[in-house]
């Protein structure tokens, strides 16, 4: 009787172990990368940048919570991601009164909760109650300030919230007062600390302002928008399924998304050469040139709603001249800047607002003149930079700050000879620092809310938290509470332009570029709108593989 | 035996009290807290934020008063991190740190011991530079160079491994391998030294001399002795694969506690930096005392002194 002979036993022991490795390997070789097998899936695999800290609409301050939040709640007021203007939402219809300081919503019928609770206007005056609570300490708190009484039952001044200029007025009508006629409000509804939160989840675990309850984690958290949170793993992945009882389920596409948390951008990078996300969330400055060069369409460069500038402490001399701040921001060389040191699509910037904010465009700005600096800093009594004093240029420690340091510290040095010493800090010594006046020049960023030239402008009044320059000015001030009354909107415009024109007079910040956003995305994700604020709406978003050409 | 254990396991006490107290000021010291955030809070949520986590107590209440937690086992909630405490983090992170210090400590061993029994049993012959060469680049190499050159050669070039994860089985690979790698470069090296040391001894000549097979001369009793020195390393080594693998874990994305130690530190997350350095603290001192054990057991002349 014969044996069977398995094929391997017959060949040599060397032999055996090699084609068992070569099966193995070649297994390995052809196992298909993970987008590819959940493409047929349906499933959007998106990196994500750092790991979420939190999923609670009304207390996440950061972008990759922001990007989340998107995907399992919805405002009442959405926006159209190709033209930014306000879409419906939960909201199926809004009416303003003549003097643009009422609205009221109309709700959808079938709006409901990811569990099929009906979702009503109770559970949005619910929400907006919740954010406001002082003990929630929610950082966007102060977005609905534009709401009456908002901002004193916020502070703990009024302890009564019927008060506040929110009004149920029947479950599918919701009456919102405002202090001022803010033509931009309906555009801070999609923000997500105007999402509503599920009232009896909340109260589930623990008290209605408690910060820190279990509420988010899966299997516990209930939202209202086209996905549902299905699983999340902190620092492994998060998933989110399509929600049935989205009000739209029928045109959202995807079957899921994951999102999932890399901090680090080489390694999202890495990710993405071997098809194990559709999208990363950046692109390290680095390797531009590389994705440039294979005009294979994957590398995204778009216009980004973020200012970079240098802060000035105007409390410091020589930096309190208001000519020696003009002189030192017309030295510098910002077209250079973006095109020769940066060269990632970032834009040279005049002013602080970025352009792109629905209808207002700013005055000339600060020019780059290199006489006229001159000219001015002799003015000042430092002709040819004699006699100009050590000055410190302060950054938090990373390549691009330093990149961009080292260029305006050239530039200084050329043109008007002037000496000035570069330091790098860890960021929350820089934070330090800054906060404590305890600063010459500092690098600085401001990244908009919303779409309005006001979140820029705002951060320069005397009082906010993010001037840190020591500018000070009663007229700036003016001009814009003046803005914030008037219900006239060209004339609300001219008078932020009035506004944003002193600013750019007194040089209490030199911008530098306006941002861009740089990121890979395979072509089969389609749907995608490029925009200013990286506002994405994810029901839209499908898979579509073309056929491949190249195999 | 029993008596050495409980004296040992007491002196902890003063040693992690010790450390609290440094610990609990040091992070004060620093300069930034952990809600300064790229855009400023207002004042008004700053005061709420402080009140909710008893930030707004003068500094000696809150030592005492994380004392007091500390006494009822609690390490607080996470300032940057909420709805889990600080314990619970470090209950879901520190099995997934465990679980890639015992693979790499696996390839450390493996790799390390096979390399140093080769290089002693024929010294100054290829089998030994070779080995030892390449230990010496494994000790110079760190982690962040030789992590992305493994996953350049078996992620980007040859495919076979995924660039990062620990999702799956074949995810873990690359970390364990670079985290292991210096580590078996040391085990070869003190393998070597060790064995090279004993098998001049006169009770190998013996047991050669009794007719026992070379193999069982090497592996059974030149190797207990030869091994002292990489258990004496292991200790502190075993404690620094657990708390020392910050940088894999970044390569890797591996969610794993070294790189929660190092995220709550430079966002100031005071609890979070108090436990998990607490933690480590004590997993340090449990590890040199399995270390102390073991060789005890290893060698009589440690175990009568």
């Amino acid at each position: 009787m014969e044996t069977p002979v398995s094929p391997l036993s017959s060949l040599s022991g060397a032999w055996r172990t090699r084609s068992i490795l070569l099966a193995f390997l070649l297994a390995a070789v052809l196992a298909p990368a993970a987008c590819e097998r959940l493409d047929t899936e349906n499933i959007l695999i998106l990196g994500n940048g750092a790991e979420p800290k939190d999923l609670d609409p009304h207390r996440i301050t950061g972008v990759p919570e922001f990007s989340i939040a998107r995907a399992l709640f919805e405002g009442l007021v959405e926006l159209d991601p190709s033209t930014l203007e306000p879409a419906p939402g939960v909201a199926e219809s809004w009416d303003t009164s003549p003097d643009g300081k009422v609205y009221t919503f109309h709700l959808r019928k079938n709006a409901k909760w990811s569990n099929g609770d009906p979702l009503t206007a109770r559970d949005f005056a619910y929400s907006w109650q919740r954010v406001l609570m002082p003990g929630l300490a929610s950082r966007y708190a102060y977005l609905l300030y534009g709401i009456r009484n908002a901002k004193a039952f916020n502070e703990g001044a009024l302890p009564d919230f019927s008060q506040v200029g929110v009004k149920v007025l029947n479950p599918q009508a919701l009456e919102v007062t405002l202090e001022n006629p803010t033509p931009y409000f309906l555009l801070l509804l999609n923000t997500p600390c105007f999402m509503p939160v599920h009232r009896a989840t909340i109260e589930r675990f623990g008290r209605m302002d408690d910060p820190d309850t279990r509420w988010i984690w899966a299997g516990n958290l209930v939202g209202n928008g086209p996905f549902a949170l299905e699983r999340w793993e902190p620092d492994r992945l998060l998933r989110a399924a399509r929600n049935p009882h989205y009000w739209d389920a029928a045109s959202v596409r995807l079957n899921g998304i994951h999102f999932l948390p890399v901090d680090s951008a080489q390694t999202e990078e890495r990710m993405f050469r071997t098809g194990q996300v559709h999208k990363t969330s950046s692109l390290l400055p680095s390797k531009i040139a590389t994705w440039r060069a294979r005009k294979d369409g994957t590398l995204r460069i778009e216009p980004y709603l973020g200012t970079y500038y240098l802060k000035v402490n105007v409390t410091r001399p020589p930096l309190n001249d208001t000519r020696v701040r003009l002189a030192l921001a017309m030295a510098i060389d910002r077209e250079s800047i973006c095109r020769d040191v940066l060269k990632g699509g970032q834009q040279p910037a005049m002013n602080l607002t970025p352009p792109g904010l629905g209808g207002y465009t700013a005055r000339a700005g600060i020019p780059y003149d290199v006489e006229k600096a001159r000219k001015i800093l002799a003015e000042a009594g430092y002709p040819d930079g004699r006699g100009f004093p050590a000055i410190e240029y302060m950054y938090n420690t990373q390549e691009q700050h330093r990149v961009v340091a080292e260029a305006v510290q050239d530039m200084w040095k050329n043109a008007l000879n002037i000496r000035v010493t570069l330091v790098n800090h860890d960021w929350k010594v820089y934070q330090e620092r800054l906060q404590g006046l305890d600063y010459c020049i500092a690098r600085g960023v401001w990244i908009g809310d919303y779409l309005d030239p006001t979140t820029f402008l705002d951060c320069m009044r005397s009082n906010s938290g993010n001037n840190n320059t020591g500018f000070a000015s009663a007229e700036y001030e003016a001009l814009l509470d003046e803005a914030a009354r008037t219900g006239d909107a060209a004339k609300r415009l001219e008078l932020l332009r009035r506004a944003e024109a002193i600013l750019m007079k007194e040089a209490p910040v030199m911008p530098i570029y306006n941002y861009s956003s740089v990121y890979l995305m395979r072509p089969e994700v389609k749907g995608w709108e490029p925009n200013i604020l990286q506002y994405v709406s994810y029901k839209r978003l499908y898979l579509e593989k073309e056929p491949d050409k190249r195999r | 035996m029993t008596g050495f254990i409980l004296r040992r396991l007491l002196a902890f006490v003063p040693v992690l009290f010790v450390t609290v107290t440094i610990v609990f000021f040091l992070v004060r010291l620093a300069p930034g807290g952990p809600f300064d955030e790229d855009k400023a809070v207002t004042e008004t949520v700053r005061k709420q934020l402080e009140q909710h986590y008893r930030l707004d107590a003068p500094l000696w209440k809150q030592y005492l008063m994380y004392l007091g937690d500390l006494c009822k086992g609690d390490l607080g909630p996470s300032m940057t991190r909420p709805s889990r405490t600080v314990s619970e983090w470090i209950a879901l992170r520190f099995p997934v740190s465990l679980e890639l210090g015992c693979y790499a400590l696996l390839v450390a061993l493996a790799a390390g011991l096979t390399a140093g029994l080769l290089a002693a049993y024929r010294p100054n012959s290829w089998v030994d530079h070779l080995p030892m060469s390449l230990a010496m680049a494994g000790i110079c190499i760190p982690a962040f160079v030789l992590g992305p050159l493994l996953v350049l050669v078996f992620s980007l070039w040859l495919g076979w491994l995924p660039v990062q994860g620990w999702d799956t089985p074949a995810g873990r690979i690359l970390p364990a391998v670079t985290l292991g790698a210096s580590y078996a470069a040391y085990v070869a090296r003190l393998t070597r030294g060790g064995m090279l040391e004993v098998m001049t001894q006169d009770f190998i000549r013996t047991a050669r001399a009794k007719g026992m097979s070379e193999a069982r001369v090497v592996l059974r009793h030149g190797l207990r002795g030869g091994i002292q020195p990489v258990v004496s390393f292991l200790g502190p080594a075993a404690a620094g694969l657990l708390t020392g693998s910050f940088v894999v874990e970044t390569i890797f994305q591996v969610p794993g506690l070294g790189r929660e130690f190092v995220r709550a530190a430079t966002n100031r997350d005071y609890t979070m930096t108090l436990g998990t350095v607490l933690f480590l603290a004590f997993l340090v001192l449990l590890f040199n005392l399995a270390v102390d054990v073991i060789q005890a057991w290893l060698d009589p002349r440690v175990r009568r002194a």
